[in-house]
């Protein structure tokens, strides 16, 4: 499988990059390096190998539905979630307007 | 029930829906992060490093989240999975701060199950089997706003980060009915288990609508996938108008798009979301942050242990245990509020009569249906604190007993209704009692047929539907405070 | 005061607890060398009065006779991937310039608690991604290294933590913290002949810090010697209830069971690490430590990994493909860089501010990872790169059956010039071909120095433990630490 020109656009559409077309024409060969190099996994024989879940064998552990047990989980902390905001607005996040 | 068809000029169209419901889950804190969850808040004062997004920001899942999400699924006896995943979904959106949703996709909590919707009140016997695919829990997404500034649109993350369930339903459903009756058994299970409050105002239940539409017998159309739609009533009328819409579609030469709709509650119209068009790429893949989600026996059990009665098993014990109707049976157990009062009440007019619960039963479930709620929307200044279990079970006993008339004991709910005052106490001092009192009732019945000596007569000569007139006149001469049942039996004995 | 900067972690901690130096002391020493080593941009910024402070809070619980920490008196590098409450904390990125956390990453909150201090943040490949530290915003990191054929060129410290690496070797600051996602800790420890140490996958907690690859990323210290290191893994190791990969176990005492008696112990030397072309000085280095560890007393053994060519691509699949969501936080929209460009929508601006925010690298490893997640590809890449993976895994499980540890080198080359890889993406990235199999195992695994090579540039020695052993793994290195006698360090030409 390689890429064109057109399936890089896309890619970098999908990821929210913007890309000029020198860009998009510079990386099709370093993207298809990179592909047709890491296609070699085709090669191993994966017959009833599951994919891994868990590189070290742990459960997940679940927590207590309590609220703000932690103050670095919990709420209340609208000052220090708009501290680096780029456009904060009557304590919400300013974006340009969005039409739905 | 009539199949439902649209009339279109090449013939009859089929609709065939399926809905994928979001259900906010009941719990304190968020799915991944210990910010509160509670409804109207202040912008962003519910949010919480990880629920911003923050660099560096972990989620760890909230035991309580999923155990509801178990417990919805038990309550739709659907295959509770002990292994599954959460999986990232990827895409960008002002509500979603980590650019991703963390959902499931690949390993489910909760496999296939199924909802028996009623589809006739009077005979909620005859059902309709409708399948669940799947549930699985999610982040729900913050909130824009777009009305506060002239070029900006505002976000408020109190909701990002919240559990919901998403109960994706097989596209099984065949007209706007069905979904509605889906969605109402739906919220009522919901609100048994407690999993949700099912608050569809607030939110705490929205609708994703598929619709497509096909001649009777093809194969399936392509749908069309309505978004967030928040009240049964909107959800009725999603169908009604896509399916309109894409009949007119096909008719007209046209193709159905398969896409993401917005509905618009002041027109009853839907449109294309411009939004995210781009959208259906999502690059699923399990969330590295999280491990697979193990249930070891314990919690499965305790989460079984933990379910209350569900609806249609209560209301088969209401018709056999209590001897209701199907229909009263099934409105009392149609809404976890409406159950609990009946209940309350029929122990407390138990314990108050004496009498077994299925003695009381039918008079309870009467009062609890029709007689309270008619005369409370009709008491202007009625104070919901007033209408205690105790005073409701107390006025059911005074009419069990005969003490008072059923138009007594409105008059004493009505005014229990107003001030709080207790019913036996009411009945006392307003003279709202009726009389049972034999000797006084004999004195005028005797007064009343020797008064009317030519309508006993009659009467006596074969007229028997003059004993109505008997009793409305002993009743007007009593002031209405005679005892119909006492009344009755006295003036049969009399009129021989 | 120069000598104090001469002093291993160990030896400071002593000095301060015993009141040959104070802990200010120490601190003004590390300071007054970090201000002189502009040179090597190895700190995006420095914090002396974050050291001082530190530094003042320990000698006066001298003073009150208190225990002064695991780390009490030491002042450290801090690897600008960690967020640092008040500190601007940049993954080395333009996205992040500014960027001031209102939180302490979990890790270097234990390092402060432990009485370590903090002279700065230092500089890393831009969101831990390279092997060069040539892709930071904020220009390379250069190894305080050269190579003595009298050419000046500058030289690769290796990367991710390739500010680490140069200021710990060049005595910019005894220890530092390091993370590794691939090889980010070892890799560069071996080009600038220091010690690092990547414990086991779940050892540290990854809450606060900036994330890379969610199911790789591990933090480790990065020090002169063996000993250092476990003294500050220690430190910095330890359950973290808001991780939920957090291995919920205690940490074990590192430092007081060091031993480098290797006998009754068996090491496994991989056959398939011996690859086809390689340099003969890193095979030399190889044959070196094989018989450093026979010598002190452990048994070698030939083992196979069969999968190991395959570790590589697999982790050019996982990686990127966690990298790619994991930063798609970056948007503009609650800190970080925005780019508004005149009149542009919200999907204009993303595309913008990630544009702008983002470096080369960054955006090459996003679109790999995005073009592997998607629709179709997913199988193909993602899912048989997981299956690869569990393959991996489960070579490493086979020959622990046959050995205890295993010996292997950490790096194909010493050191290279910055520049000689840059255009070539895939080169730089087969640098990381020993490293990333205990990687994509989740593995203990560290690099010690071994020697110089002909050029006089340092070269390491990879051992790799069994999960949970970090101890095995420390020994050994102690082993080769004691016999290597690795004394050489830069010529300060900064």
């Amino acid at each position: 499988m390689s890429v064109d020109k057109a399936t890089v656009a896309k890619i970098a559409s999908l990821a929210r990059i913007r890309v000029t077309d020198a860009e998009v024409e510079a990386m099709v060969p370093e993207l298809n390096q990179i592909l047709d190099w890491v296609e070699q996994l085709g090669e191993v024989d994966v017959t009833g190998v599951e994919p891994m879940t868990a590189v070290i064998p742990n459960t997940l552990r679940l927590r207590d539905d309590v609220v703000d047990a932690d103050p670095l989980t919990g709420g209340g902390v609208r000052d220090k979630v708009l501290a680096n905001a780029p456009a904060p607005e009557h304590g919400f996040f300013g974006v340009p307007k969005v039409i739905e | 029930m009539s199949e439902y068809r649209i009339q279109g000029a090449t013939g009859e169209w089929e609709v065939v829906i399926g809905l994928e419901v979001h259900a906010q889950v009941t719990s304190k804190a968020k799915l991944f992060s210990g910010a509160a969850t509670a409804f109207g808040a202040e912008p962003n004062t519910q949010v919480s490093l990880v629920d911003a997004a923050m660099p560096g920001m972990l989620p760890v899942p909230n035991r309580e989240c999923i155990r509801q999400a178990v417990r919805t699924g038990m309550a739709i006896d659907a295959q509770i999975n002990k292994w599954s995943r959460f999986d990232r979904k990827n895409y960008f959106y002002a509500d979603l701060p980590q650019g991703y949703q963390i959902s499931q996709l690949y390993h489910p909590l909760v496999g296939e199950g199924y909802l028996d919707i009623a589809l006739d009140d009077k005979d909620p016997e005859n059902t309709k089997r409708i399948g669940v695919e799947r549930i699985h829990v999610e982040q729900d997404a913050g909130k824009l706003m777009h009305d506060q500034h002239p070029t900006m649109s505002y976000v408020d993350l109190n909701r990002s980060g919240v559990a919901l369930m998403e109960i994706v339903s097989k596209p099984d459903m065949r007209s706007p009915a069905e979904a509605g009756a889906y969605v109402r058994k739906l919220r009522s299970i919901l609100r048994y288990v407690g999993s949700c409050d099912g608050n569809m105002e607030e939110g705490s239940m929205r609708a994703d609508v598929n619709v497509s539409v096909r001649k009777p017998g093809d194969e399936f159309g392509t749908r069309t996938e309505t978004k967030n739609v928040n009240s049964v009533r909107f959800v009725m009328q999603v169908i009604e108008y896509e399916a309109n819409r894409q009949v007119d579609v096909i008719e007209n030469g046209g193709k159905v798009d398969q896409e993401t709709r917005l509905f618009d509650p002041d027109t009853g119209t839907t449109r294309t979301m411009r939004s995210k068009e781009d959208a259906h790429d999502y690059r699923y893949f399990p969330d590295p942050d999280l491990l697979p989600l193990e249930l070891d026996d314990a919690f499965i059990a305790e989460c079984r242990d933990s379910l209350p009665e569900l609806p249609d098993a209560k209301r088969h014990r209401y018709e056999n245990e209590l001897g209701l109707t199907a229909y009263n049976a099934g409105q009392l157990t149609a809404d976890v509020d409406v159950y609990q009062r009946y209940e309350a009440i029929l122990d407390a007019t138990s314990d108050k009569t004496g009498k077994s619960e299925k003695d009381v039963a039918t008079q309870v479930a009467n009062w609890v249906l029709s007689v309270a709620p008619g005369v409370k929307n009709a008491t202007e200044g009625a104070i919901d604190a007033h209408d205690t279990t105790a005073a409701n079970a107390a006025i059911i006993a005074l009419s069990a007993a005969g003490t008072v008339s059923g138009g007594q004991a409105k008059e004493i709910y009505e005014i229990v209704l107003k001030t709080g005052r207790e019913p036996d106490e009411i009945a006392e001092t307003e003279g709202l009692k009726q009389n049972s009192d034999t000797g006084a009732i004999e004195a005028v019945v005797d007064e009343v047929l020797a008064n009317n000596a030519d309508k006993v007569e009659e009467y006596r000569g074969g007229k028997d539907k003059l004993f109505g007139f008997f009793v409305g006149q002993t009743m007007k001469a009593m002031k209405g405070q005679g005892n119909p049942a006492v009344v009755n039996e006295i003036l049969k004995a009399k009129l021989g | 005061m120069t000598e104090l900067t001469e002093l291993t972690v160990a030896a400071i901690r002593k000095g301060v607890a015993g009141g040959d130096f104070t802990a200010v002391e120490v601190a003004e020493a590390f300071n007054a060398n970090v201000a002189a080593a502009s040179q090597l941009n190895a700190f995006i910024v420095a914090t002396p009065e974050k050291a001082i402070e530190a530094a003042q809070a320990v000698d006066a619980k001298r003073a009150k006779g208190e225990e002064l920490g695991k780390m009490g008196g030491v002042p450290i590098g801090m690897k600008d991937l960690f967020a640092t409450n008040g500190v601007q904390t940049t993954a080395a990125s333009h996205m992040l310039e500014g960027f001031v956390p209102q939180y302490e990453s979990t890790v270097s909150q234990k390092l402060w608690d432990a009485g370590a201090g903090m002279l700065g943040k230092l500089n890393l490949d831009q969101f831990a991604m390279g092997s060069s530290n040539e892709t930071s915003y904020f220009g390379n990191v250069i190894s305080p290294w050269r190579r003595k054929d009298g050419g000046n060129a500058d030289l690769a410290p290796g990367g991710s933590s390739g500010g680490s690496s140069s200021a710990v070797s060049a005595r910019l600051c005894p220890a530092a913290t390091g993370t590794d996602t691939g090889g980010s800790i070892r890799q560069p420890a071996a080009f600038t002949g220091i010690t690092g140490i990547k414990p086991t996958y779940g050892r540290c907690s990854r809450w606060g810090v900036v994330a890379f690859a969610s199911s790789l990323d591990q933090a480790g210290p990065m020090a002169r010697d063996v000993t250092d290191c476990a003294i500050m893994l220690e430190a910095m190791a330890g359950f973290d209830p808001k991780d939920s990969t957090s291995l919920d176990m205690p940490v074990p005492a590192w430092e007081a069971a060091l031993n480098p008696d290797m006998k009754g112990k068996k090491v496994g030397i991989p056959r398939e690490y011996r690859m086809d072309g390689m340099d003969p000085e890193i095979l030399k280095s190889w044959d070196d430590g094989i018989a450093w560890l026979k010598d002190a007393g452990a048994e070698v053994v030939d083992i196979s990994l069969p999968h190991t060519k395959f570790a590589l691509p697999a982790y050019y699949i996982i990686a990127p493909a966690e990298a790619s969501s994991n930063l798609a936080r970056y948007d503009g929209v609650r800190y970080g860089l925005r780019d508004l460009p005149e009149g542009a929508g919200l999907q204009d601006m993303y595309a913008a501010t990630r544009a702008d925010g983002f470096g080369p690298e960054v955006k090459r490893r996003i679109m790999i990872g995005t073009y592997v997640l998607s629709a179709g590809f997913y199988d193909a890449y993602y899912n048989q790169a997981q299956k690869v993976r569990a393959l991996i895994a489960r070579d490493f499980e086979q020959a622990w059956s046959q050995c205890d540890v295993i010996l292997a080198p950490t790096c194909p080359s010493a050191a290279f010039a910055l520049g000689d890889k840059t255009s070539d993406p895939l080169s730089m990235y087969l640098n990381d071909v020993f490293a990333v199999p205990a990687s994509l195992a989740g593995l203990p695994a560290m690099s010690v120095p071994a020697g110089l090579n002909s050029e006089g540039l340092p070269l390491g020695l990879q051992i790799i433990g069994k999960a949970f052993d970090e101890q095995g793994v420390l020994n050994a290195g102690l082993a080769i630490e004691q016999r290597a006698g690795f004394t050489a360090k830069p010529e300060k030409w900064w």
